[in-house]
């Protein structure tokens, strides 16, 4: 903590400050705050929302309703990686259920649980624009495409 | 292995390797219709009449002429105004943006210089929606490369002309791809679609006058200036001029985007995609993303792939997402899944978008579980009527549309899964 009281180490205030620089108001930095925020703090907890309203000058409310919002901000605790399976139509065409399945029976978790080592966390997602590598996942930042479940673990083996 | 039928007007050449640089696309003509901008100080309503000319209309789904729009703004008005990319793509189906932002993210940058320039902006945006972090650092790598070459920024080349540019990232909601509620993202706030008007063009991000276009019309300006709009025109058919990028999934044997001249036949792109997969028969087509109606198989096979070409089947281009299925696919399952996104992606507003989401649904669903009724279809076809065209923004048709096409066309299919009241 410092001084103030606020969570956030200063080299994530002094980045929230450069994306803050802009835009004609401060509040157009909120997204931006939040995923430095969760970057380093894994989730958006009720301080990290007291913390990003005060450096942006915002009502927490104003913070909170966007991290409510947007599907990207968890608002719980989740695992370091957040796996997003893509369910949609074209993923579904190719198979996007039996990667679904094959990849919970495999961390032995239920779509939207965490593994007990707080590696992942599996969830199932709407369309992430890669229907040309159909069945996809996201891992953390990273896309993978052209999925077969037997190429899972090797994937999922980089994520430590 | 490049089609000879692919024209490659948005996308880089094939054959290059690293497409994404400066150099690369200076190589291949990058950057000189903003120079020569720069250079002449080009009046204004040359470029708008030029993007006229050429038939250039908006490639994010509404098929709206660019260089029209682009006239809508007070160019000459003192203020600040705003030129903004909505590169937030979402709709299932689509992932045409991702691949010009990953390999021409220059074009980009020129197509909103040049865009910004010609209705009197001096700072652009770059909305990315936040799943596509390898295209958002590939867009911010060439922002500074061009920030360096002197391309962005204050009196750019001794011009007096100014031009800033920022990228911002999503944050994952689908419905931020509509125009207004990606202002609202933008500025900070959640999603939610604005009451037009005002339009954009008066009242746009942070409340200054604001043209916004999808990024694949913003990429296809600086070859059109460069080139001439009739160069452009003439690539494509009557009313659609020039190239279109079609994303094309499901079931193919090669996935994939392929950039074509507008007007080609539904034929000639699904064999360019290795016909359907494993030599099954095809089904169905959802030609533009999956809020357009569903077209029959047999139907889209005689049907060329423009505006007017997928109208007049009773569907739509829209980004020219094409999903493809073959006999195996059960049509209730993916109308459900449909359902199921725009249930999700509401954002809750409008009441008849909120409640009737849910409503679509979870009546399909009971379809698919086999505890539906007759009822249930007609139901289906009065909720969604009841919500088309009642709502702040197009979503509400977007959930109502595939409910009424999958109905019209495989009605069948839904009745063969409610079980009859004299079984035993």
């Amino acid at each position: 903590m410092t001084e103030s009281g606020n969570v956030l180490p200063e080299v994530i205030i002094q980045k929230i400050e450069a994306e803050a620089g802009k835009y004609p108001t401060r509040r157009a930095a909120v997204k931006s705050a939040l995923r430095y925020a969760q970057a380093e703090f894994g989730w958006i907890s009720e301080d990290v929302v007291k913390a990003v309203a005060e450096v942006l000058d915002l009502e927490r409310i104003e913070v909170f309703e966007v991290a409510s919002f947007y599907d990207m901000f968890y608002t719980r605790p989740v695992g370091r990686f957040p796996v997003r399976v893509c369910t949609n139509v074209s993923c579904l065409l190719r198979g996007a259920d039996d990667i679904m399945n094959s990849l919970c029976q495999r961390l032995g978790v239920e779509a939207g649980e965490t593994t007990a080592d707080g590696r992942f966390t599996v969830f199932p997602a709407e369309c992430l624009g890669a229907c040309g590598g159909a069945p996809m996942m996201a891992v953390g930042d990273d896309y993978h495409e052209d999925l077969e479940a037997g190429g899972l673990d090797e994937i999922l083996e980089r994520y430590q | 292995m490049s089609d000879p039928s692919e024209i490659r007007v948005c996308l880089p050449p094939e054959d290059a390797t690293t497409p994404w640089t400066l150099s690369s696309y200076q190589e291949r003509g990058g950057y000189q219709a903003w120079a020569e901008v720069l250079r002449n100080q080009t009046p204004r309503e040359e470029i708008i009449e030029t993007l006229k000319a050429s038939g250039l209309r908006g490639r994010g789904g509404a098929g709206f002429p660019t260089g029209l729009k682009l006239s809508f703004m007070p160019r000459d008005a003192q203020g600040q105004k705003y030129i903004v990319c909505n590169s937030d793509e979402s709709e299932p189906g689509t992932f045409k943006d991702r691949d010009i932002l990953r390999f021409n993210p220059h074009q980009v940058i020129e197509g909103m210089a040049l865009a910004g320039y010609a209705i009197g902006a001096t700072v652009g945006f770059n909305y990315i929606r936040g799943e596509y972090y390898e295209p958002w650092q590939r867009f911010e790598a060439a922002l500074a490369e061009a920030r360096q070459a002197g391309l962005l920024g204050e009196d750019l080349k001794g011009s007096g002309i100014a031009f800033e540019l920022h990228s911002q990232r999503g944050a994952g909601a689908y419905i931020c791809g509509e125009e207004t509620a990606l202002l609202e993202s933008l500025e900070g706030k959640k999603g939610l679609p604005r009451f037009k008007p005002p339009f954009p063009a008066q009242v746009g991000a942070f409340g200054k006058p604001t043209t916004i276009n999808n990024t694949e019309t913003l990429a296809s300006i600086p070859p059109i200036i460069r080139n001439g709009a009739e160069w452009f025109s003439r690539i494509g058919v009557e009313n659609s001029g020039g190239t279109k990028i079609y994303s094309v999934s499901g079931h193919v044997n090669r996935p994939g985007n392929y950039e074509v001249p507008m007007g080609i036949p539904f034929r000639d792109l699904l064999a360019m995609a290795g016909g359907v997969q494993d030599g099954r028969t095809l089904k169905a087509v959802i030609p533009g993303g999956s809020s357009v109606p569903v077209v029959p198989g047999d139907v889209i096979m005689e049907c060329t792939m423009d505006y007017d070409g997928l109208s007049q089947v009773g569907s739509a281009l829209g980004a020219g997402s094409v999903i493809v299925m073959d006999e195996t696919t059960c049509m209730v399952e993916v109308l459900e899944r449909i359902s199921f996104f725009y249930f999700a992606e509401s954002c809750g507003q409008c009441t008849p978008c909120r409640e009737g989401t849910g409503w679509l649904y979870r009546m399909i669903r009971r379809i698919r579980t086999g505890e539906g009724t007759h009822e249930d279809l007609d139901r289906l076809k009065s909720v969604a009527d009841r919500i088309e065209g009642r709502t702040i923004c197009a979503l509400g048709d977007a959930a109502a549309w595939p409910v009424q096409s999958f109905l019209k066309h495989f009605r069948h299919e839904f009745e063969a899964m409610i079980p009859r009241k004299d079984a035993a």
